[in-house]
């Protein structure tokens, strides 16, 4: 499904280099952890993959089903499936949540040459979404993500996933800023979308979010390469040993 | 010591003042505002109120040339009165050339008087000594119709304003809102396709704990001109909001001055400048507060896409004005290089017990935003309306009116940004 082929990439304005040669590819259906310290190019990796344009890949291809998808615009990627759920989600003040979730999907649709969904059947599907994710409806009055708690916005970005049914989700640290209610309820938002057809690209510090989102594979990226990759026992090896002996093994 | 610097009038000025003379000035009062206007011309970038709009210069872009006063003639003659529907569905329309309403509802009185505006003095002290707008608006003639709301009065639908929609309107009306009476107005600018300038000057007194909600909607035709101002004083823990929406006109300036007349008054003014093309739009306001314990928060929000666009705000704290709490921001949203807005806050505190700021901001759309909104599938052009939209909607909501009023304002807005994109 995905296919990342020595991608280097630097940073537009400044030209620093932060992703070396990266190479990992994720098959449908896989869910594939990415590890690493602070600063080996984890975000950096999910932004280039979503086509934000702070970002200048100067060697190497991503495919995408086959199909490179570095000329692609974000909306572009994002009606062909790809879907990032970011780090820190942003607020948007004046844009209503729901007026915003009807825009993108309709847009999704559209560009993919299907019929726009109407009203009733559109609130119908939020309704039900956003009761799994424990998400109440006076949240969803208010403008997108404004005033919402660390562990809300971050269940409004797996309610979005689950509205858009994306192909491969990629998750920016999907458990920085939550607790372990609110990480269960997420974790398990996600699962509740794990399928054949659908992969998921994890991003995370740490091995908690592992236990709960269990990964076929999972690979360590540091300063810019992935240096190991393995099952989820890499995982638990690196809760117990740190990234330092990996590193030095890789060096 | 002051100079008074004796120079020729400019043609702008010359034919300012013969279209003046030309529309009648067959009594005192009219004849001492066109000597006025003769005598002190327009003002020019050296007057610090009129700094950013020299209005000499600009007049003397679109009156400079005898072809642009021929074509002021025609217009007069071949000039119909287009048949509008109110801004708010269910408002009463006031005609104020005529001072007279379809049906004027309980409560409330409409007549018309020979009063002129008063252009001896300057609610703006940065201003010169003869207010500009209403020497102008006196000059032509407009007479001030009298509007009065009775104490304890409440009426759901507002009042809509209008004066003459051909090219040549100048207008005036003073409007007492009596003790605890609730009501809203609108006052309509449109039209005029003139090179010359329309006029509008408004009184407004709000009673004791009165509330009064005053739209101002200036969609003046592309390239007209028009001069604005709204005078108003606030009476004790009464509430007046207004909403200023300008989304036409070639050349526009209005002038909002608000004076507080009791204790636990609040003012709250939002506004909304819509630019594109070659247009001038300048809105100046100067809030006094003169009794203790008073509230003021000022919003506007500018979407330019090209043309010039001014804020002056100043709020003015006097010494025995204590617990005064007033803020003032001025946001601009540049969407094209071909367009520049100038923001002037000004505070001037006496009194050593306040809270006062003002911040002016002016920048392109949030890329951060933009690419949030775009990875859920917006295309880019969709998203930027998006946020555009949301920028404006905001201060629609903050005024805290009713629905009809709220979609009414943001219905307007949309219709200017599907226009401009």
């Amino acid at each position: 499904m995905l296919e990342i082929k020595n991608l280097h990439a630097r940073v537009a304005d400044e030209g620093t280099e932060i992703l070396r040669g990266v190479d990992l590819t994720i098959e449908a259906g896989e869910v594939a952890a990415i590890m690493g310290p602070n600063g080996s190019g984890k975000s950096t990796l999910s932004y280039i993959l979503a086509g934000r344009d702070d970002y200048e890949v100067t060697e190497g291809d991503i495919l995408y089903n086959g199909e490179s998808i570095l000329e692609m615009e974000p909306d572009e990627r994002a009606a062909a499936g790809l879907f990032l759920a970011f780090q820190y989600p942003l607020e948007i003040p004046g844009v209503a949540t729901m007026t915003f979730l009807k825009t993108a999907l309709n847009a999704q649709r559209k560009a993919r040459g299907e019929a726009e969904l109407m009203t009733p059947d559109f609130m119908r599907k939020v309704k039900a979404a956003a009761g799994e994710l424990k998400i109440d409806a006076q949240m969803l009055k208010r403008p997108l993500n404004v005033g919402f708690s660390g562990g809300e916005k971050k269940r409004a970005e797996i309610l979005q996933m689950a509205l858009l049914e994306p192909k491969l989700c990629v998750m920016d640290e999907t458990d920085s800023g939550l607790d372990i209610d609110a990480l269960k309820i997420v974790a398990d938002g996600v699962n509740a979308l794990r399928s054949e057809e659908r992969s998921f690209l994890v991003i995370t510090h740490y091995q908690r979010l592992l236990e709960y989102i269990v990964p076929d594979t999972v690979h360590v990226l540091y300063k810019g390469r992935i240096i190991k990759s393995g099952d989820k026992n890499l995982a638990l090896q690196l809760e117990n040993e740190g990234y330092s002996q990996i590193i030095d093994e890789a060096a | 010591m002051s100079v008074t610097e004796l120079r020729p009038r400019t043609p702008a000025e010359t034919a300012l003042v013969n279209l003046a003379e030309a529309a009648g000035a067959d009594e005192d009062a009219r004849r001492s505002a066109i000597e006025a206007l003769r005598r002190e011309g327009l003002p020019h970038r050296r007057v610090e109120a009129w700094h950013y709009t020299d209005l000499r210069a600009l007049m003397g872009r679109r009156l400079g040339k005898d072809q642009a006063i021929e074509a002021i003639a025609a217009k007069e003659a071949g000039s119909t009165e287009s048949v509008l529907a109110p801004l708010v569905a269910g408002s009463t329309v006031v005609d104020l050339d005529r001072s007279e309403a379809a049906s004027a509802p309980t409560g409330v009185s409409i007549s018309a008087s020979d009063d002129l505006a008063d252009w001896h003095e300057t609610p703006n002290h940065l201003d010169r000594p003869v207010d500009t707008i209403r020497v102008v608006n006196a000059a032509f003639g407009a007479r001030i119709a009298k509007i009065a709301v009775a104490e304890g009065t409440e009426f759901a639908s507002p009042i809509e304003m209008r004066s003459g929609i051909g090219a040549q309107s100048h207008a005036g009306c003073s409007v007492e809102v009596g003790n605890g009476a609730k009501a809203t107005f609108v006052e309509r600018i449109e039209g005029g396709g003139s090179p010359a300038p329309s006029s509008g000057v408004s009184y407004l007194t709000v009673g004791d704990g009165a509330e009064v909600l005053w739209i101002i909607d200036q969609a003046k035709d592309s390239g007209a001109a028009h001069l604005g101002q709204l005078n108003v004083t606030v009476g004790a823990d009464a509430t007046f909001k207004l909403f200023l929406l300008n989304s036409g006109g070639g050349l526009v300036r209005y002038e909002i001055h608000a004076v507080t007349a009791g204790e636990g008054s609040e003012i709250r003014l939002r506004g909304v400048n819509l630019l594109e093309n070659d247009q001038h739009l300048d809105v100046t306001t100067t809030l006094r507060h003169t009794y203790p314990n008073t509230t003021a928060t000022e919003t506007f929000r500018n979407v330019v896409t090209g043309g010039h666009g001014v804020f002056q705000g100043m709020i003015k704290v006097a010494r025995e004005a204590q617990k005064t709490d007033a803020k003032m921001a001025c946001n601009t949203l540049l969407l094209s290089q071909d367009g520049d807005f100038s923001a002037k806050p000004e505070l001037e505190i006496f009194a050593d017990d306040v809270q006062c700021g003002h911040g002016a901001t002016a920048g392109e759309i949030n890329a951060d935003h933009l690419f949030y909104l775009m990875s859920r599938g917006i295309p880019a052009p969709q998203a930027k309306a998006l946020l555009v939209k949301a920028f404006v909607d905001e201060v629609v909501e903050e005024l805290e009116t009713e629905d009809a009023i709220a979609e009414a304002l943001v219905a307007k807005i949309d219709a200017w940004l599907e226009r401009s994109h």
